[in-house]
């Protein structure tokens, strides 16, 4: 079966604003779907589930998460691992405060807090722009930070100062804590990252994305015909908020369990959600998938060719990791501007017309 | 109908229709510079209303100041029977006063087709958790919303760039889309900053007949500023001239040509 949108005629306005128009693509993404929930969860191990799948799913979300801010709305960001944190403290004083509610519904209000944190820490975006913005936004991602290791009211008063998650269940299966299997850990997140897609794809293709993206190319004109600038750009930040906390909300319950929030959800964590979503592609959500996958595989390839392939040392490997994945990025960048999401594109742009270009 | 108008307004008869937007002693002061100095004058339903002037007269000003931009220090502004306090220019818009600008300002990065879509903004009113889940209201108004978009589209004829990003079109085109996309919000008032401006002459006469059509067609009412004298004569019902700042005169076409500050303002004074 060839990729061709030949003959695959829309006969309505609501067909045509499809987000997979080409049926071979609505195909894929059917397989896609039905791969990740009926055949992974069998096929997968700890390592597997540890190394690459949670990072991804859960890097994935907050991508999508920042890529509404920055891609799509052009406010730039760089307080996501701030934003992380507010998420997974939130979720861990839900928890703990009420034991009895299903931890689905803590990482949904731990989202839900974010976004209302987000707004605050946005309200600078309606009178400053660009890097002067990013510089705002720097100053929430180390004050969430101090204030999540000053206030000892945050971590419950443990005395080494972290949070860690007790055990949920959902269903009657462990998905958080110790005895968590590594299925049931996949398949939770899985169902917030699709959701979230999902979520995020028909709201930009509406007309909040519009919004978003009027106030991104021109904000005079978004203005001009009828745009509330301070509506779309808080509601952008409301948006991403809510994503990046659900994602910081997964990250320490699901994935690590136990967090120590300068560490965890450092300056670090912020621009490597910020290269996700320029190594994937401004304004895409495909962009966001794939600048996550991007990042947290690329290490792990790395690691599994030089140590296990060609047997270096370890601490060699760790440090030629990082000039590889370094020089990748500034490659990328130069090659292609518009990352993977725009190489996708062109390649497809190719494919409806192979094997006969002319 | 606005055939008929336009025929008794050209003729120097009564004006039809009821007055939409009257500008009551606008002064308007950037420091101790007025750009606008006590100018007074109403717009009429259907009509295409046209205000001209020598370079740095105000005329941009005076649009900025109907679309909400610029405040003015002193003077009224009544819209539909009803004084206008001082409003943003969104707030200006969602009332239904519609504009495209001197240089373009599209969004480069969207398509065609969502450029104008962003221009129903005032039709489309569901939430953002109705649009977040594309179900019910939010799914009834997209599809609503593109049916009157594709009328527009196919008004303007350019359905064969629907889908494509803006920043790859030609400049006619790009003016055609920010015409369509003015035009998507069923405007009561159009304000048109130079259409013409910087089009040869047969994208000129295109975009002629375009805004006759709109005006036919729609009903629109439509303020233009033009530099293109020709151009202004022959479209436009009534003609506000302007110079300094001042009103020079104000009336049909051909009053306008006839008046004698008009000529002195565009061809100079003898001072002898």
């Amino acid at each position: 079966m060839f990729y061709r949108e030949a003959g695959d005629f829309k006969t309505s306005y609501m067909d045509d604003s499809e987000t997979f128009p080409i049926r071979f693509d609505r195909y894929r993404y059917y397989f896609v779907l039905f791969a990740a929930f009926a055949v992974v969860p069998f096929l997968l191990n700890d390592y597997w589930v540890n190394a690459v799948l949670l990072p991804f799913l859960i890097y994935s979300i907050a991508a999508i998460g920042l890529n509404i801010l920055v891609g799509y709305c052009g406010q730039v960001s760089l307080g996501t691992g701030g934003f992380m944190a507010v998420g997974a403290y939130a979720c861990y004083k839900l928890m703990t405060g009420f034991p009895d509610v299903n931890i689905f519904f803590h990482i949904i209000l731990a989202g839900a807090v974010t976004a209302g944190v987000c707004v605050i820490f946005g309200l600078p975006s309606l009178r400053i722009k660009g890097f002067y913005l990013a510089v705002a936004t720097l100053a929430a991602q180390f004050f969430l930070v101090w204030l999540f290791n000053r206030v000892p009211w945050f971590y419950n008063y443990s005395a080494s100062g972290q949070i860690s998650s007790p055990e949920r269940t959902i269903f009657g299966f462990p998905v958080t804590g110790a005895e968590t299997a590594p299925w049931t850990a996949y398949l939770f997140c899985l169902v917030f990252t699709v959701a979230s897609a999902i979520i995020a794809r028909n709201l930009t293709r509406g007309m909040a994305g519009r919004k978003w993206m009027a106030i991104r190319d021109m904000d005079i004109a978004a203005e001009i015909i009828g745009v509330n600038p301070l509506r779309a750009k808080l509601s952008a930040f409301a948006i991403s908020g809510f994503f990046v906390g659900i994602a910081g909300a997964l990250f320490f319950s699901v994935y690590l369990g136990a967090v120590e929030v300068g560490e965890v959800f450092g300056i670090n964590k912020s621009f490597l959600v910020l290269f996700m979503v320029i190594i994937g592609g401004l304004g895409s959500i495909f962009g966001s998938f794939a600048g996550a996958a991007f990042l947290v595989l690329l290490p792990v390839f790395l690691k599994n060719l030089l140590v296990g392939i060609m047997g270096w040392p370890t601490d060699l490997a760790a440090h030629l990791e990082f000039i590889i994945v370094g020089g990748l990025i500034v490659l990328f960048l130069i090659v292609e501007p518009h990352g993977l999401a725009q190489l996708w594109r062109l390649a497809k742009e190719k494919l409806r017309l192979w094997p006969f270009p002319h | 109908m606005a055939n008929g108008v336009r025929a008794q307004a050209a003729a120097g008869g009564g004006i039809v229709g009821d007055v939409v937007l009257e500008m009551e002693n606008i002064i308007l002061r950037f420091g101790g510079v007025t750009a606008i100095k006590d100018i007074s004058f109403d717009i009429r339903r259907g009509e295409i209303r046209a205000i001209i002037g020598p370079n740095g007269a105000g005329k941009s000003s005076m649009l900025n100041v109907i679309s909400g931009f610029y405040h003015p220090q002193e003077g009224q502004i009544w819209y539909k029977g009803r004084e206008r306090p001082a409003m943003k220019p969104y707030e200006v818009a969602l009332q239904g006063i519609a504009r495209t600008f001197q240089n373009i300002a599209l969004f480069e990065g969207m398509t065609v087709l969502d450029n104008i879509m962003t221009g129903r903004i005032r039709q489309m009113k569901s939430g953002l958790l109705a649009q977040a889940l594309w179900k019910g209201k939010a799914e009834r108004e997209e599809t609503e919303n593109r049916e009157s978009v594709e009328r527009i589209i196919d008004f303007l004829e350019i359905q064969h760039i629907r889908k494509t990003p803006v920043g790859r079109l030609p400049y006619g085109l790009k003016k055609r889309v920010e015409l369509a996309r003015a035009l998507a919000a069923e405007p009561s008032i159009l304000l048109l900053d130079e259409p013409m401006a910087g089009m040869n002459v047969e994208e000129k006469e295109d975009m002629s007949r375009f805004v006759l059509d709109v005006n036919d067609e729609f009903g629109t009412t439509i303020v233009l500023i033009e530099h293109d004298m020709g151009v202004v004569m022959d479209l436009s019902d009534r003609v506000v001239v302007m110079d300094y700042g001042r009103k020079i005169g104000d009336g049909t076409p051909d009053e306008v040509r006839r008046n004698q500050d008009v000529i002195d303002a565009y061809l100079g004074v003898s001072h002898d």
